[in-house]
């Protein structure tokens, strides 16, 4: 039976249907394959996983062997253990249950089958990437994504802008998988197969002719592409341009996850790789960090999100570069319940304002949309860290493990992971004030036509939220530690494993406190804020102009090069100019020549006799 | 002198009158027919060789050459009227203009 190979097939399955025939088959035909196959797909990873927990073995299913190179052969196998089990069941679920909500969000778009079709597509790649037992075939998944992502930013691509970030985060995540194929480079020519668990076992069982801190930083750099890392972060806010859905399928739960997952997947070779994990930790911490400062002064509902996110996905690469595998994936796991809940919160909101986007113009929704708020509430709750939320003990034991791992966990980290966290705790009940509470601040039409939106949206969100507040009660760190095993703790930190659960508390009541304060009655006080450090403000809202600097570092320089050197000299002097030379090469001798043609008969017949006495002469010499 | 030189010199000096002719005659009339001139000089040493070397494939070669002589003829003296009609002249400069 190939359970695994149907998991994978069935999205692919509802791509082709409602990609080929969406429109004829009207929006409910469109809208029960586009979200049964994905169930189904669900339902088949639920009796899997029973089965796994039943016999304990990794599965393996050879669905085809691609290529064969002498002795070594390229074949499409899935692997499904336990951590590919559970993003396999995040990947379903969670991607189920925004298939659900889209169903709601997009009624009222012309492309609605098309929109249905490019998500089942994402899920199959999504699925790919998940359960490749080799990195070739996550590679492939790994691309996959990133087109559906490209197609699904791009989705109303009339608008220029969108198509713009659409290709935006297509190229930028190319700069990253020239890293990745970079490190499969070396692995392959290492070890002679790029299988991972083989790979681990490789690694775990000696030397090995490669190191793998480059192998490591190779591939750390397809995951900052792929997971909105600095450098490679600047995409995912722009990515925001696609339907909100999409935003928290692709942008918040599943596909930016895939470096998160790529590098636990791969721990046994960064277990033996400190330099290049203490990168990780220290690019992910520098991420949350940035992320979380440009986060507090965006006023776009889905760009705080979107900072956010990226700042989150920070959170989860420090537990990363200290070792703290399952943690990463712990939080990977609760940060997609609450960040998908967040994201169709907001696309209710959008939903209900016909549009708005900007939180400046919202205010006093928790009353008009109360589902939408107390859902929206709860996943807040949960990303702030308030007790006992999910996101709470994702995010203690990640700052448990940036202290106290022996594999570089350090009071400077902690501190700049707590700090982070505050800050997370204040923007996020800050974007929560500005939307539901205070006084409203809406256009007096958009105001009117304020509604709640439809069951299948709500329904979705009330699942989620719950998911939002129970999550952080699986025990994922203790569920993989077959797999990848929680780095040992610092002895001399061992006292102050509690008061960090206090630190913790702390930094999101603080947090929610604080944004309660500021952003409370008139907002007065954020205005003499902004006023105060207009300077800091406008670097913060500025995004630290990191775009601005690609663009004056990258761009220009790349567009003088292609213009000055290849086109005006490459193309126009030298291509060109050659061809034009020999062209009026042969226009001059032409010229020359035409002189001859007086149209006289006299001369001409006078130069044939000198021609044909001039070769006569010749013959008869060479005869 | 045997005969097949004597009548090699006589094809010589038929090419050569009919080449000089073209070349300083100004009557297109003329130099036409001392165009003819060369064509049948060149048909005589044809002729001459061939019983020479007592094959057919020269003689068979002057009847293609006749054919295709007269052919040019036919369309040569036609063309030479039309210009006449146009120009009121003989003389083959004053077609110069006809170089394109």
């Amino acid at each position: 039976m190939h359970a695994l190979t149907l998991i994978v097939i069935l999205p692919l399955v509802g791509f082709l249907i409602n990609g080929l025939a969406g429109n004829k088959l009207g929006q409910k035909a469109v809208a029960v394959i586009g979200c049964g196959l994905p169930l189904v797909s669900f339902a088949i990873t639920v009796s899997m996983f029973m089965l796994l927990m039943q016999t304990g073995e990794a599965r393996i299913e050879t669905v085809y062997t691609w290529a064969t190179f002498g002795k070594t052969s390229f074949e499409i196998a899935l692997y499904f253990d336990r951590l590919s089990a559970v993003m396999t069941l995040i990947v379903t679920g969670i991607g189920s249950l925004i298939h659900i909500y889209s169903i709601g969000y997009m009624k009222e778009d012309a492309s609605f089958a098309r929109f249905f079709a490019y998500l089942n597509l994402f899920l199959f790649f999504m699925l790919l990437l998940v359960l490749g037992r080799s990195l070739l075939v996550m590679f492939v998944g790994w691309e996959g994504v990133g087109l559906a992502s490209y197609l699904l930013i791009g989705f109303w691509f009339e608008d220029p802008v969108n198509a713009k970030a659409g290709k935006k985060a297509f190229i930028t995540n190319r700069v990253g998988d020239a890293g990745f194929l970079l490190g499969m480079f070396l692995l392959y020519n290492a070890l002679g197969t790029l299988d991972l668990d083989r790979i681990n076992a490789a690694f775990l069982a000696g030397p090995v002719a490669v190191s793998a801190s480059l192998v490591g930083v190779f591939l750390f750099i397809g995951a900052t592409g792929k997971s909105a890392q600095i450098p490679l972060h600047v995409w995912l806010p722009d990515a925001m341009a696609g339907p909100t859905p999409v935003s928290a399928l692709i942008h918040a739960a599943t596909m930016v996850t895939a470096g998160v997952y790529m590098i636990a997947r791969l721990n046994g070779l960064y277990l033996h790789a400190p330099e290049a994990s203490t990168l990780v930790a220290w690019v992910g911490a520098a991420t949350a960090f940035f992320a979380a400062t440009v986060a507090i002064v965006q006023t776009d509902i889905k760009k705080v999100l979107a900072y956010s996110t990226v700042s989150q996905l920070g959170f989860m690469f420090v537990a990363l570069g200290v070792g703290a595998y399952g943690v990463a994936v712990f939080h990977l796991l609760t940060h997609a319940f609450f960040k998908a809940c967040l994201f169709l919160g907001a696309g209710s909101v959008i939903h209900a304002l016909s549009g708005e986007q900007d939180i400046r113009k919202m205010g006093g929704l928790a009353k008009r949309i109360p589902v939408t708020f107390w859902t929206f509430a709860i996943a807040t709750g949960a990303i702030a860290g308030l007790p006992p939320l999910s996101g709470f003990f994702s995010k203690d034991e990640i700052l448990w493990f940036a202290l106290a791992s022996e594999r570089g966990g350090s009071v400077t980290l902690m501190v700049v992971m707590a700090v982070t966290a505050l800050m997370t705790a204040f923007y996020m009940f800050r974007l929560l004030w500005l939307t539901f509470m205070g006084a409203s601040r809406m256009d007096h039409e958009v105001e009117h036509h304020v509604h709640e939106s439809p069951f299948s949206m709500t329904g979705v969100l009330m699942v989620l939220a719950a998911l939002a507040a129970v999550g952080g009660f699986i025990p994922i760190p203790h569920f993989l530690e077959p797999i990848a095993p929680l780095p040992k703790t610092l002895e001399s930190m061992h006292a102050y494993h509690v008061p960090l659960v206090g630190l913790a508390i702390a930094m999101g009541v603080v947090g929610l406190i604080a944004a309660a304060f500021v952003y409370r009655g008139d907002l007065a006080l954020p205005k003499r804020l902004r006023e105060r450090f207009s300077g800091l403000h406008a670097l913060l809202s500025g995004k630290y102009f990191i775009d601005e600097l690609y663009e004056n570092m990258i761009q220009r320089p790349l567009h003088w090069i292609s213009e000055k050197v290849f086109l005006d000299f490459g193309d126009r002097r030298l291509f060109d100019g050659t061809l034009n030379g020999m062209a009026s090469m042969a226009n001059a001798s032409g010229g020359v020549l035409a002189r001859v043609q007086t149209g006289s008969l006299h001369l001409y017949v006078l130069l044939v006799l000198i021609g044909s006495f001039l070769a006569l002469v010749w013959s008869w010499a060479h005869g | 002198m045997d005969k097949a030189q004597l009548l090699l010199s006589l094809a010589v000096a038929m090419f050569a009158i009919g080449m000089v002719g073209v070349i300083i005659r100004r009557n297109v009339l003329v130099m036409l027919m001392c165009m003819e001139l060369m064509l049948n000089g060149v048909n005589l040493s044809l002729v001459t060789f061939a019983h020479q070397s007592g094959t057919t494939v020269g003689a068979v070669l002057v009847f293609l050459i006749f054919v295709v002589a007269t052919a040019e003829i036919a369309i040569a003296i036609p063309i030479v009227l039309m210009l006449v009609k146009r120009k009121h002249t003989l003389d083959p400069h004053a077609y110069t203009d006809l170089k394109g």
